[in-house]
């Protein structure tokens, strides 16, 4: 089958079976890419993960972006087709959950002042509170922070940047996009 | 105006570091405190519907905004407008950088920005927690399901989905008893 065909159905498959974020997602893009259908070897995924975690953007689109490049490379094709092979892989992650979301914004729309509907967001929001503390919990491993006994002086460095930027964000209504940037720049400046 | 919603997608894909939930602060601060396309209860709605849905948070939501401003169309100029920055920035690494990620700059940026994303993920958490429907019967609600993800590795899309049943259920149970008054009351 043409590779073109083949990221389209792959894709278009991760993107409506991925339920676990950005994260849940690569592990089904490498079961996809490389076990399955060999368009990549283990290490070209692994750079992969690397850049889509150390590039802006939705992890899922930069991991997507990445594999439809790549795979179309390693067929032999020119660097043009890799690009639509990219773009391609990107918008067929995209799609079906898209048709979805539009079919379930209109449901909920036309049916705002439905007492079930009302019912049932007033059961979910307090959850919301739950999942995003959970979430930032998540993340608070070494991976993010350092560890006291590798090198405290760079720990001390990271629970500072965490401590300022979420009084910052939290409470002093400062812009993030400005504070993720002044901290990648104190990175460069102090790690 | 979708021009403008453009432009706004196109800045929170560009800035979203770390995942989903890293830019509910930015899409929050655009899209509710400045532009008011919609107000703060209905972002927590929707962010719970994106949530559950399969796909990728910010393209959920992007969708579902795009869609009550404009449409289909303004759906997938959201959709669209999320994923531009990614697409482009990711092909011309993939094309002039391959070693893009062993920069050492980069590496220190980004140890920079961690502990940073880490905190814009947590600080919504007392601001939502007013529009959140929280009071003293409902309050061990987000406890229980943020222990259940955390320690026990729950997927957050069962809480989302047991809370939802159990808020139209409960909405069954209130309408009976209602019901039931009421016949009582008309005898």
């Amino acid at each position: 089958m043409n590779i073109f065909l083949k990221l389209f159905i792959t894709f278009s498959k991760i993107g409506i079976f991925n339920f676990g974020g950005g994260y849940a997602m690569l592990s089904l893009i490498q079961n996809e890419a490389v076990v399955k259908n060999g368009w990549l070897t283990n290490a070209e995924f692994a750079d992969i993960v690397a850049i889509s975690q150390s590039t802006p953007g939705p992890i899922g689109i930069n991991a997507a972006t990445y594999v439809g490049y790549t795979s179309v490379m390693n067929e032999g094709y020119s660097q043009g087709l890799a690009v639509v092979g990219a773009v391609l892989a990107s918008l067929s992650v995209i799609w079906l959950p898209f048709i979805l979301m539009i079919a379930i914004s209109r449901y909920i729309m036309s049916h705002k002042d439905s007492k079930a509907i009302k019912d049932v967001f007033r059961g979910l929001r307090p959850t919301i509170v739950g999942l995003i503390g959970a979430a930032a919990l998540l993340l608070m491993t070494s991976e993010n922070f350092g560890s006291p006994a590798e090198n405290p002086y760079l720990f001390a460095l990271s629970i500072a940047i965490f401590f300022a930027s979420f009084y910052l964000t939290g409470f002093r209504k400062a812009n993030p996009i400005l504070v993720m940037l002044v901290c990648g720049v104190l990175g460069i400046i102090f790690y | 105006m979708l021009f403008k919603f453009f432009m706004v997608c196109n800045k929170i894909g560009a800035f979203t570091l770390g995942g989903g939930f890293a830019m509910i602060p930015i899409m929050e601060r655009e899209f509710v405190d400045k532009y008011h396309w919609l107000d703060k209860q209905e972002f927590v709605d929707i962010l719970l519907v994106a949530q559950t849905t399969p796909g990728i948070f910010a393209v959920d939501m992007a969708s579902h905004i795009g869609y009550k401003l404009k449409g289909v169309r303004g759906g997938i100029v959201g959709a669209i407008g999320i994923a531009l920055p990614s697409i482009i920035a990711i092909t011309v690494i993939a094309m002039f950088f391959q070693n893009f990620k062993d920069n050492i700059w980069v590496e220190k940026f980004f140890k920079g920005v961690r502990p940073a994303v880490v905190a814009l993920i947590a600080a919504p958490c007392f601001r939502l927690a007013q529009k959140a429907n929280l009071n003293r019967y409902t309050f061990w609600i987000p406890i229980v399901s943020c222990l259940l993800i955390w320690l026990l590795g729950v997927s957050p899309i069962l809480i989302i989905l047991a809370a939802g049943v159990g808020g139209f259920l409960y909405g069954r149970y209130e309408t009976r008893r209602g019901t039931d008054n009421q016949k009582e009351d008309r005898r």
